[in-house]
Formats: structure tokens, C-alpha cells, sequence
């Protein structure tokens, strides 16, 4: 119940947020479309599952997390932008295996698109215990860039 | 005087942003039509999805201050962030399992890929 309370609230929040005209008609169909809105939810939640997205994840150190990843892309982003713009394009492409420690589907879900979000490798593929990554310029210092940013993104998560 | 200043160091920082993601997305766009093919055009599309994106939202969100509009800028920005990645490899994982193998410059052409017959 308070979960639902709490989706309405944020919907229409959102609702607010979005349309920037308050005139009380506006305001009416969003307080209509936030409660139409968590009417189907819990219509679906009675046919679906009610398996939830459950994350486990420290917020602090995620911010803390957020501001290094941004320093990594701007880093990376200069790195290929060099790449790209030098007259003979060093390019050394190399598709290799990265080991991830987290236990969490969100946890393993922010490790890959960090390391996509970070131009010049590339997550492609999932197996059990590592992912499949793409790189563009790669160097054996990405081994171990990548294996700092795994531990970084482990130790945001409180499982 | 004071807010005179203020307002032309704001406007010549949201320029300045405004500019450097421009600059960003150009590269980006020069980076797909150099490269030779088609995993090396991703690395190159994703510079204008992270930085060019990140500072043209930036100078946008300056030149907007403290309204609504920021707000959704930021919104955008946020969303952005989780999908951009999430289709980059919609997309890179639609060509390996396709069949389109990466040249490899470390270990040639016998380098190791994903087992692809054994998934389910």
C-alpha cells in the first residue's frame, strides 16, 4: 500500500514537473493520469509476477561512483578523440573477456554501461562470471582500468 | 556592476559548453566516416553520445538557470545516460550474435570469441 501511495505521488510529481502549466483543467489530467496510471499497475501486478526490481545500492557512494565514472569519461572520450583526429587513426581493436564481481543485476547492469558509457570499449556480450568487451585503442593498462572500475562498482553495492 | 558580471561570465561559460559539445558531436560524426568498420564507427558514435550530449546540456542548462526547463534538461540528460549505453549494445550484441566478427589487432584473426552455439 505505501509503495503504491508513493508511486502515485511521484508519478503525478513527474506529471508536475513535465508540463509546467498549472491551471486547475492541466492539473486535472495529470491527477487523472497518475491515478489511471497506478490503477494498471496494480491491475498488472495481479497477472504478473510480483518479482521487483530490488536495489541494493549505497547512495553516497554511488554519487561518489557517478563523479569518478564522469572523470573517466571525459578521460576516455579525449583518448578517442585523439584516435579520431590523428592522420593515421591508431586503431588497435581487441575483443577480450572482463571478469565482474557483482551480485546484484543492477550492479552488473551500471559495471557494463559504465564500460560502454566510456568511449573506446564497448560491453557486447554476457556470460556467467565475465562480459565481452569491445575495445578501440586497447592497451594492457585497460585490463587493469577495468578491473579498478569492477571493484568501484562492487563496492556500491550493500550486499 | 556585480550581476552584470555574473550574467557575462554565465553566458560565456553556457557559450563555451555549448561550443565544446558541438565540437564533440562534429568529431563524433568525423570519427563514423574515418573508421574503417563497422566496431570501430561505434566507439566513434558513442564520443558524441557522452560528451557532446553532457556539455551541449550543460551550456543549455545554463543559459535556462534555475528553471523548469533545467530540470528537464536534466531529466533528459539522466535518461540519456541509462539508454544510450543500453542501445550501443543492443546494437553491438545484434552484430556478434548476427554473425559480424571484430577484427582483431592483438591476437589476429584467431582471437577468441564467444562460444554463440552453445546459448540457448
Amino acid at each position: 500500500m505505501f509503495r503504491t501511495i508513493l508511486m502515485a505521488i511521484t508519478l503525478f510529481g513527474l506529471w508536475l514537473a513535465m508540463s509546467g502549466v498549472y491551471k486547475p483543467l492541466i492539473v486535472g489530467f495529470g491527477v487523472a493520469s497518475a491515478l489511471f496510471t497506478t490503477w494498471m499497475v496494480i491491475r498488472m501486478d495481479k497477472i504478473a509476477d510480483d518479482e521487483r526490481l530490488v536495489v541494493r545500492l549505497n547512495p553516497l557512494r554511488f554519487i561518489s561512483y557517478t563523479g569518478w565514472l564522469l572523470v573517466e569519461i571525459a578521460r576516455a572520450n579525449w583518448a578517442v578523440t585523439k584516435i579520431i583526429m590523428a592522420p593515421e587513426m591508431p586503431i588497435k581493436q581487441h575483443f577480450f573477456r572482463v571478469p565482474f564481481s557483482q551480485k546484484t543485476d543492477v550492479g552488473q547492469t551500471i559495471f557494463a554501461n559504465s564500460i560502454t558509457l566510456t568511449p573506446g570499449t564497448i560491453s557486447v556480450e554476457v556470460e556467467d562470471e565475465f562480459f565481452w568487451v569491445h575495445a578501440l585503442g586497447y592497451s594492457d593498462q585497460d585490463v587493469e582500468a577495468l578491473e579498478d572500475m569492477d571493484a568501484r562498482v562492487s563496492r556500491v553495492e550493500t550486499i | 556592476m556585480a550581476e552584470l558580471v555574473y550574467d557575462w561570465v554565465i553566458l560565456l561559460a553556457s557559450w563555451g559548453l555549448i561550443l565544446g559539445g558541438s565540437a564533440f558531436v562534429m568529431i563524433g560524426a568525423f570519427g563514423m566516416l574515418r573508421f574503417p568498420d563497422f566496431w570501430s564507427r561505434l566507439h566513434a558514435a558513442s564520443v558524441s553520445e557522452s560528451a557532446g550530449m553532457l556539455l551541449l546540456i550543460a551550456g543549455m542548462a545554463l543559459q535556462s538557470g534555475w528553471t523548469l526547463v533545467t530540470f528537464k534538461l536534466v531529466f533528459i540528460a539522466l535518461l540519456v545516460f541509462i539508454t544510450g549505453p543500453t542501445s550501443t549494445h543492443a546494437v553491438a550484441n545484434a552484430a556478434l550474435v548476427s554473425g559480424l566478427r571484430p577484427r582483431d589487432d592483438v591476437d589476429g584473426v584467431e582471437g577468441a570469441f564467444p562460444d554463440l552455439e552453445a546459448e540457448p
